[in-house]
């Protein structure tokens, strides 16, 4: 598990973050990307579903938002 | 006729309709599509939604993200923060009627997309613009500029306007029908609606002010003045995000005070306590306000006392505050809030 700090970014920055991470990732691995902006409880699932990667949880823990996505690579 | 099996377009994703539409016309070609959006900085797109309470309510989406969805295509988000830095500072086509470096924006990004597009072996681009839709940028006799400078040349497909400008070499080898494309010209938006009831897309962006912060008169007043401040063009993305947060009073050449607005931004300033001295008043509720600048104890009086004038106490003999260093030492200070008549005109940016 990998958890990528994007407290104090805003969107589209964090989507940035979590795409950039995920490049260097293999099929299966999940990363938990931590905001403090609300647009990404939109824009990471949205990101997610465009590009065939699997969300697995948000939770909103003291005006931060830890959301876990698995990854999914082509051809795997 | 195409020919077209397994022709493949990067198209620019703004998250307006226009892009939208360039790529859904593509695609009814059969041509395979992926986007690119490129993130500057200073795109209007989220931040002041994300940091302004009274917006919180509001439906939150990334434009570009919803574009691609609906398409049903890839969208990769890119930073150009450092690298746009040099655009904006030395446009080699000069600024719009603010510091919008349009033209010189528009080969930037093509130039990127062309590097992407090579990189990723796709055949060519496409974009969303409209001959005639901007004064610098999308201009019959300015377009053709794009091409050149940016290396693409005629590897440029602008779907919604090709009928208007030279054949591509898209439409001339057959990878794309050149009848099917369109002819929209100008401001007028209605053929670009009925297009889009044409493929049922409903609830698309359309930006009345632009997606960019620098085409904004307010924020480039801003901007010059943390330019003329510093004696010289620079930015990071803290400081260009802070412009657009706050009330920004310029008492002096060498400080500034960024007063919240509103809770929203109040929170997003505490944020910047570790980067900027702050004041907040104490003894009435008022806002947060950071100090960009290195004051004496006379100017920290002077900043406390406007400060003090946007708290509750504004009618109040005293008002008290802490003064916060970066470093975290607290100080407090009594003051009167300054008359509203003298806080200068000249001072608030």
């Amino acid at each position: 598990m990998i958890e990528l700090d994007c407290r104090r970014l805003l969107c589209p920055m964090p989507v940035i973050r979590v795409q950039d991470e995920v490049a260097k990732l293999e099929n299966g691995d999940t990363l938990t990307a931590v905001c403090t902006d609300p647009g990404v409880l939109n824009d990471i699932p949205a990101w997610c579903r465009i590009n065939g990667h699997e969300m697995l949880s948000t939770e909103e823990v003291d005006d931060e938002y830890r959301i876990t996505i698995k990854v999914v690579k082509d051809g795997a | 006729m195409t020919d077209n099996p397994s022709r493949k377009a990067v198209a620019l994703i703004s998250g307006g309709l226009d892009s939208l539409l360039a790529v859904k016309v593509m695609q009814e070609q059969g041509i395979y599509v992926e986007g690119i959006n490129f993130y500057t900085g200073f795109c209007v797109e989220g931040h002041t939604h994300a940091i302004r309470k009274k917006d919180k309510q509001k439906p939150k989406r990334n434009n570009a993200l919803w574009s691609a969805e609906q398409l049903g295509i890839k969208l990769h988000i890119i930073d150009i923060i450092e690298e746009y830095k040099d655009i904006v500072f030395n446009p080699k086509y000069g600024y719009g009627a603010n510091l919008n470096p349009c033209l010189d924006c528009k080969i930037f990004m093509v130039k990127k997309a062309r590097e992407w597009m090579e990189a990723n072996d796709f055949d060519f681009i496409i974009t969303g613009e409209v001959v005639g839709q901007r004064p610098k940028s999308q201009r019959k006799d300015t377009m053709p500029v794009v091409q050149k400078d940016s290396g693409i040349d005629d590897l440029l497909l602008r779907p919604l306007c090709a009928k208007n400008l030279p054949p591509t070499q898209p439409e001339t080898q057959g990878w794309v029908d050149r009848e099917k494309l369109f002819d929209f010209s100008g401001r007028n938006r209605k053929p670009q609606i009925a297009l889009a009831k044409k493929f049922g897309f409903e609830d698309f962006a359309q930006p009345a002010g632009g997606c960019c912060f620098l085409t904004d008169e307010k924020y480039s007043v801003k901007l010059s003045d943390l330019w003329k401040s510093r004696g010289e063009k620079t930015y990071e993305i803290d400081d260009i995000m802070l412009l657009k947060v706050g009330r920004h009073i310029r008492p002096a050449d060498h400080f500034k005070i960024i007063i919240a607005r509103e809770e929203g931004e109040a929170k997003y300033l505490q944020g910047y306590k570790k980067q900027y001295d702050s004041l907040k008043t104490t003894s009435h509720s008022g806002p947060l306000a950071l100090i960009d600048g290195t004051l004496t104890d006379e100017e920290l009086k002077l900043a406390a006392s406007i400060v003090a004038r946007y708290s509750k106490g504004r009618t109040e003999p005293q008002v008290s505050l802490d003064f916060q260093t970066k470093s975290g030492e607290v100080s407090s200070i009594n003051v009167s809030p300054l008359p509203a008549d003298e806080i200068k005109p000249e001072w608030i940016l």
